[in-house]
């Protein structure tokens, strides 16, 4: 067990979207942070940035303009957390966010009033905001219906682009596809190692070369998202050798999207003075001197004892362990803050899992005042200097509502400002 | 309209139904054996998987002990294939009726069933999970059956024996004249094809959909709906089957199934046979009762629930002359008028070679064959159709045939895509309109905790990529797929797996919007206003 003495101006709980964005624009307002948190979420990503995209949820109405959507929303959701911030307000963390990103090698395109569509690694086509590079050109070639052929590899499971193909073919007739072995390997294949081999140049020749086999009259040729943990050098050298417009579509996870934007985090936070405890959860929380929070990071001898002025709780929902779930009731396991929820667990779900209005346990989540700061059971500020940001706040449903990142991002920047002012 | 000639047509691809086709075809008859959707869809795929030694109803039903008893030791000796010969323990804890307990024995005696009195610390070193508030544990001869593998072996043998069968084929419409069902005319709900039938005679074996099947041909069955769930944990908790020696009651058995153990049972009276899904009042119900004969049922990870509906003929009704228990009804509709109509329906797993026995006992006396039962002596073979719904085999497959070129699509249970091969390649025509939900009736695909979540996804890419399925009809049977998962999924979600429910949502949803319809058409990315 260890102890930290120096005091941080704030403590980042998370490290899923919400939780980089809150480190990120905290180091960039000047302050001390450290973060914690199991980096499991960001590895289940697809890499893609949603603003917002359907309005209202029942209809399954999309969205072109996110902005106008979300107007819209805020209408019939006033709690959403986008009440929270003005429209110029969310834009700016999102280009700062995307900045950053960008500034750490991981480019993001997308238009500023916008939505694009994107190619799914299940044939479906999903409107998001902001796209890594890599994906830029399959929206290009989906958009144009150009003429395009789908690899996918013998022994990477989940990425069937006989799927795609199949599933896009009514409308886009010219689009193909073709199973490749991987170069240099047999037996089961996985995105991160494929992506690592790749970083070779040789293994590049002769996957361009196989691929060239199936593709002699395509414009583009999509590939799942294994090329390179960089995929700058990797995507140039293939376009080169294949004379093809190439892009990626994501894989399901885990997928190269974590490690990618990992690797940008790792680039970029500590080396802006971050100090960061990853892969450990907090465990306890106590108040010291002066309102100043001392939270136990890990377990056992591995355990650290962090100081810390300010705290921003971005821990998630179920999955990132913001929440927990047991027989009867939902709670927030580090701070114990009260969780508005349905009044029983027969209410939580629905009865069909693709329901479009969602499940109500969906819009379950702590509270918040103006600031961010979440409220007690007495409707009052719990903590002067504790902020919540991302998926774990109430009255949003972002899976359905296409709003994840955009809420992570967004709610980071205005728990930052709040702790700034 | 294309017409299908059989002697005997037998309505309903459960236990029933598939074994009476067997019973048929060693009897050297004639028949098609016809189902709506698919092999167990309805009771015979969602009860305990229990072989009764009888013991069970030794105070409410002598004659069913009975049967249950003698058909218990056919099966282990016939279709070993199909049972896990477990043993099963009666255990009662502080609070329980102790005059009950009292005349157990006795009771058991009467009927012929073996039970030993065991010693309470003997009865825990047995099954450590017990409760330590024991008052009475007895051993009896109760084992575990795989209800999918017994059907589906059942349907091998009778086909290679020359029976037909025929899937998603519901009756349409019996066509009725001189007091006889001159033809049934069938249809497929899912293309809306139709077919004809023209029989000797029709064996109703609908089991719960009994008395809507009898309805259509003019005949009347008064049937009184009982929708049962049960919960499935992620470990075995036991070695053997625990009953809780109590009258017959809510939650009070608990049955080893391969790598699993399933709990159950609840009674909830519903007004349709289709209208049956597991809830999350019967979950919490099920678990508060049960956790005073295993404390750590109440702590355990749950995988999922289903249900089945029991079809209970009311007093007074199935009373015939034939029916040789209250165990089962046998019903000669020439009591309505139609000569040619025989219903069979209620009755217990245990007892379905009995109830298939006598059904085609009347059905011969009617058509006049005088060939003899045969299914109490002839062994079941195995059959490549039923194999690989057993728990154990995906991984032994796997660590056995190490290919490397193989892959496992299905983690939770091991699930190889050789595997998978090999399923469809042995389903052929006799399957519902799902290749999905056929491979997840044939094996333990979407099984474990992930509950299809990601081998859903996996096994939908690999039918694709071997031309099974086209279009979006792939995403439409994952799409099926997970909504029936989700019925057994949603009632407990707490715990780690509301965390897989989370991530299921983040994925299907948040990732590939598969909750939205597919607008291709429209590549502009939404509305402009």
């Amino acid at each position: 067990m260890t102890t930290d003495n120096k005091i941080y101006d704030v403590m980042v709980i998370g490290s899923g979207f919400a939780g980089m964005a809150a480190a990120a624009f905290a180091v960039k307002a000047g302050l001390n942070v450290v973060q914690t948190g199991a980096t499991g979420g960001i590895d289940f990503s697809t890499g893609f940035i949603d603003l917002m995209g359907v309005h209202p949820m029942s209809e399954g109405k999309r969205w072109k303009n996110p902005w106008q959507a979300i107007e819209a929303m805020l209408k019939d959701h006033p709690k959403h957390p986008y009440g929270y911030l003005s429209a110029e307000e969310i834009r700016e963390s999102v280009d700062m966010f995307t900045g950053f990103l960008s500034e750490s090698g991981l480019e993001y395109v997308g238009h500023d009033d916008r939505n694009v569509c994107a190619l799914t690694p299940a044939g479906t086509v999903k409107r998001t905001y902001r796209l890594p590079k890599s994906a830029w050109k399959g929206t290009e070639a989906l958009e144009k219906k150009a003429p395009t052929l789908i690899v996918d590899f013998h022994g990477l499971k989940g990425f069937s682009a006989a799927q795609l193909a199949e599933t896009r073919k009514k409308t886009w007739p010219s689009i193909r596809s073709a199973r490749v072995a991987f170069p240099g390997s047999s037996g089961e294949l996985f995105p991160e190692h494929m992506a690592w081999a790749l970083a070779e140049p040789a293994n590049r020749e002769k996957l361009a070369e196989s691929v060239m086999e199936h593709a002699a009259d395509v414009e583009y040729i999509g590939f799942p998202a294994v090329l390179g943990v960089d995929p700058k050098p990797v995507m140039a050298h293939l376009e080169e050798l294949t004379g093809k417009q190439i892009f990626e579509i994501p894989t399901l996870p885990p997928s190269i999207a974590g490690p990618r934007l990992r690797a940008a985090f790792d680039r970029g936070l500590p080396s802006r003075g971050v100090r960061t405890l990853s892969q450990k959860m907090v465990t306890g929380v106590r108040i010291v001197d002066g309102g100043m929070f001392q939270f136990d990071v890990g377990t056992g001898v591995a355990q650290t004892t962090v100081t810390a002025k300010a705290a921003i709780l971005a821990t998630g929902r179920f999955f990132g362990k913001g929440l927990q779930a047991d027989m009867k009731t939902i709670t927030e396991p580090v701070f114990n803050l009260p969780v508005t929820q349905p009044e029983s667990r027969e209410a939580w779900h629905r009865e069909l899992f693709f329901d479009a209005a969602g499940h109500p346990v969906n819009t379950a989540g702590i509270e918040v005042d103006d600031h961010l700061r979440p409220l007690n059971e007495a409707g009052e500020v719990a903590h002067e200097n504790l902020y919540a940001a991302g998926a774990i706040l109430a009255h949003h449903d972002w899976t359905r509502m296409k709003c994840g990142a955009g809420i992570a991002i967004a709610t980071a920047f205005k728990a930052v400002r709040g702790l700034t002012e | 309209m294309k017409v299908i000639q059989t002697k005997v047509l037998v309505l309903g691809g459960g236990a029933t139904g598939t074994g009476i086709v067997r019973d048929l075809a060693l009897r050297g008859v004639d028949c098609l054996l016809a189902e709506r959707r698919d092999i167990n869809a309805g009771a015979s795929g969602g009860n305990h998987g229990l072989l009764h030694s009888g013991a069970r109803y030794v105070a409410s039903d002598m004659e069913a002990a009975v049967e249950c008893r003698e058909e218990g030791d056919i099966l282990k000796k016939l279709a070993p294939q199909c049972i896990e010969d477990t043993g099963g323990l009666f255990v009662a804890v502080e609070g329980d009726d102790e005059e009950y307990v009292a005349n157990f024995e006795s009771m058991c005696a009467r009927s012929g069933i073996p039970a030993r009195e065991l010693d309470l610390d003997e009865a825990r070193r047995m099954e450590p999970v017990l409760s330590d508030k024991l008052i009475s544990a007895w051993a009896v001869e109760d084992g575990a059956v795989d209800p999918f593998m017994l059907s589906l072996d059942n349907l091998g043998h009778a086909v290679s024996l020359g029976a037909k069968y025929v899937c998603n084929a519901k009756v349409d419409e019996f066509v009725l004249d001189n007091g006889r069902i001159a033809r049934a005319v069938m249809l497929n709900e899912y293309t809306g094809e139709k077919f004809a039938v023209e029989a000797d005679i029709v064996v109703n074996a609908t089991g719960a959909w009994a008395g809507l099947v009898a309805e259509m041909a003019g005949a009347k069955i008064n049937i009184l709906y009982s929708s049962g769930s049960l919960l499935v944990t992620q470990d075995r908790l036991t070695k053997r089957v625990v009953n809780r020696l109590r009258k017959a009651s809510d939650a009070d058995i608990l049955v080893p199934g391969g790598t699993v153990s399933v709990l159950g049972t609840t009674s909830i009276t519903v007004d349709h046979p289709d209208h049956c899904r597991p809830t999350v009042a019967e979950t919490n119900t099920i678990i508060e009762d049960a956790k005073a004969m295993i404390p750590c049922l109440e702590t355990t990870r749950y995988i999922r629930a289903y249900a089945g509906v029991r079809p209970l003929v009311l007093a007074g009704d199935g009373g015939d002359a034939r029916s040789v228990s209250r165990g089962f009804s046998l019903i000669d509709h020439a009591r309505d008028e139609v000569d040619n109509f025989v219903t069979i329906t209620g009755g217990k797993l245990t007892t379905y070679r009995l109830m298939a026995e006598r059904t085609v006992d009347m059905v011969c006396e009617k058509i006049g064959v005088t060939a003899p039962c045969l299914t109490r002596t002839e062994p079941m073979p195995s059959s490549f159709k039923g194999m690989w719904t057993e728990p154990g085999l995906g991984p032994r497959a796997w660590i056995q045939k190490r290919d490397e070129n193989d892959l496992i699509l299905c983690e939770c249970e091991m699930v190889s895509r050789n595997a998978i091969d090999f399923i469809i390649k042995n389903m052929d025509e006799s399957r519902g309109s799902s290749m999905l939900q056929a491979i997840g009736l044939r094996s333990r695909v979407g099984k474990g905790p992930c509950q299809g979540g990601f081998c859903g996804l996996r096994v939908t890419g690999h039918l694709y990529d071997e031309g099974h399925v086209q279009d979006e009809q792939g995403l439409d049977e994952l799409r099926t797929f997970t909504e029936r998962r989700w019925r057994g999924f949603s009632p407990m979600l707490w715990g780690l797996p509301m965390v897989q429910a989370d991530l299921q949502e983040a994925l299907y949803c948040g990732a590939l919007d598969m909750e939205l319809p597919d607008d291709d058409e429209d590549m502009t990315c939404g509305e402009e206003s």
